[in-house]
């Protein structure tokens, strides 16, 4: 497999029923620290459902069951102890469709400062600055700040919802389906600016379309039915798959 | 055939539609003739701004600023009541309460609705008055305050429904995006919900307040209808509402007297018509 220094996220027989459904399968998987990380596989085959594993986002529905382990730094987040709000300020989402809450621009990247209670004031201001520098947004915004996030266009909209993420400074951005509401060239800026985040942060993503997984990801898995059937660095996975169903998937048999 | 049937129903139904603009300007005119027909007689700056309510002293007085003054003492200190307590219970009802309290919660806020407000009135009158009267040592407890609590539980119904609706209609991205970034239950109400869903809240609240101020048995049965001027909520008053129900009956058709309370109707329907206006406002603002 890829190299195992300690993983940032590690799941142990992880398996998920919404019901009497098992949507994911024992599921072992490691997740390495400051890479891009894809999973891919066709609708249906758990690959969101996963990723909300990591941030606990599932939570919110209702009759959901998990069973194994998962690990972020090491620690149990399925366990009682852990704290779930902290949990998610470390572990970041951006949503398939962009998300802004209907506050101004401003207000949407300090709404993690705020409620952490990390910065106020200037303190506050020079952070909402840095983090739309981050994702780019600061020159099309700057004299829009107090205006209603709303009146976006939906690529601008999607780099708030990571801006909002990088102002709470996260270790870990998790990415479900970011561009399947975007046009090709807002994708591609959005894959540009993924390619720039992976320095400061590990970034997982979660996509239906393999061209971008095999642009912009390191590591590579491929789920099917709630399994994870291969995983692995991107270049060996799109060239050289171990498993058949890989192989039929990446060339376009069925998916 | 088809066609006739077709041309007839929507006769038919473009009258049903029609109906309901035609009573309200029909009311409207009725309530317009009659009461400026009194200014004929009265003048219109002692009639809003007169301390005096006699109708029957020779010569009359109809100063309406103690039954104006009535009915915003009663409405003021309803909406203190209803509107913190009408929200809340809104907020409980969709964002925290479980499903199952959540169906009855909401179906008892509704049966409150269906209570008549005579039987309001006659619970507060048997109820609450005493205890008023007991607990502030006071010699009567026909008071503002025993309106403003009954009327409180009247408004309560048309808040917490129609906040709740509008409180629901926040899209669940909204509380999605906000739980991913960490925020509390209670974050997310006051940070995200309650704005997102302002314009609603706002409507039902208007809504409440024009059912307060056009409330009229349950407020007659509870305070006292003494039409002076109020000074506090621990003292009798009376409403624009009573006054109309009250004296109707006992005046001569086509006199002043009988005028007057036509100007007093009018007057209610301007101060309703504008509160139904913000409330359709906000309405079609939350759309």
């Amino acid at each position: 497999m890829i190299e195992s220094v300690s993983p940032i996220i590690k799941t142990e027989d992880l398996s998920l029923f919404y019901g009497d459904f098992q949507a994911l399968k024992s599921v072992n998987s490691e997740i390495a620290r400051n890479k891009i990380t894809s999973i891919i596989g066709p609708s249906g085959c758990g690959k969101s459902t996963l990723l909300r594993v990591f941030n606990r986002i599932n939570d919110t529905i209702d009759n959901v069951k998990v069973t194994g382990r998962v690990f972020f730094e090491g620690q149990d987040i399925y366990h009682i102890t852990c704290d779930i709000d902290s949990l998610r300020r470390k572990v970041g989402m951006v949503f398939q469709r962009p998300n802004p809450f209907p506050l101004s621009v401003l207000e949407n990247v300090a709404f993690g400062l705020r409620v952490h209670g990390i910065a106020s004031g200037s303190e506050l201001d020079g952070i909402v600055e840095e983090s739309l520098k981050s994702v780019l947004l600061w020159e099309e915004l700057k004299d829009k700040l107090k205006k209603s996030a709303l009146n976006l266009s939906l690529e601008q909209k999607q780099r708030l919802c990571i801006a909002r993420l990088v102002a709470v400074k996260p270790d870990v951005i998790l990415l479900d389906e970011p561009c399947s509401t975007l046009d090709p060239m807002a994708t591609m800026k959005i894959e540009e600016l993924m390619v720039e985040l992976k320095k400061k942060y590990t970034i997982i993503i979660v996509t239906h379309n393999m061209q971008q997984a095999a642009r912009v990801s390191d590591d590579t898995g491929f789920m099917l039915l709630g399994e994870l059937i291969e995983f692995g660095k991107t270049s060996a996975i799109f060239t050289s798959p171990e498993k058949k169903e890989t192989e039929d998937y990446i060339t376009g048999r069925f998916g | 055939m088809k066609k006739l049937a077709d041309d007839v129903i929507e006769k038919l139904i473009f009258i049903c539609g029609i109906t309901a603009i035609v009573f309200v300007v029909l009311i409207f005119v009725f309530l317009m003739k009659e009461g400026v027909s009194f200014f004929g007689e009265y003048s219109f700056h002692d009639f809003l701004l007169g301390k005096f309510w006699y109708p029957t002293s020779d010569p009359p007085r109809f100063g309406i600023l103690p039954l104006i003054l009535g009915s915003l003492i009663i409405t003021l200190g309803a909406s203190l009541i209803a509107v913190p307590l009408g929200t809340m219970a809104a907020l409980y009802i969709s964002e925290v309460a479980p499903k199952g309290a959540k169906d009855v919660l909401k179906a008892g806020v509704e049966l409150l609705a269906a209570i008549p407000s005579v039987v309001v009135g006659f619970i507060g009158m048997v109820t609450l008055v005493p205890i008023i009267k007991n607990v502030f040592g006071i010699p009567t407890g026909l008071t503002a305050l025993s309106g403003c609590i009954m009327l409180a539980f009247m408004a309560m119904p048309t808040i917490v429904s129609i906040s709740e609706d509008a409180i629901n209609a926040v899209p669940w991205q909204y509380k999605e995006g906000a739980l991913a970034l960490g925020a509390t239950k209670w974050q997310i109400m006051y940070r995200i919900i309650l704005p997102a869903a302002a314009p609603g809240i706002i409507a039902s609240v208007m809504l409440g307040i024009g059912r307060v101020i056009g409330e009229t048995m349950a407020v007659m049965m509870v305070t006292g209808n003494a039409a002076v001027i109020p000074h506090g909520f621990l003292e009798s008053v009376r409403t624009m509402t009573a006054t109309i129900a009250a004296e109707m009956g006992e005046t001569v058709r086509g006199s002043i007297h009988y005028k007057a309370l036509f100007a007093i109707g009018a007057v209610l329907f301007i101060i309703t018509f504008f509160i139904n206006f913000v409330a359709d406002t906000y309405l079609h603002k939350n759309k």
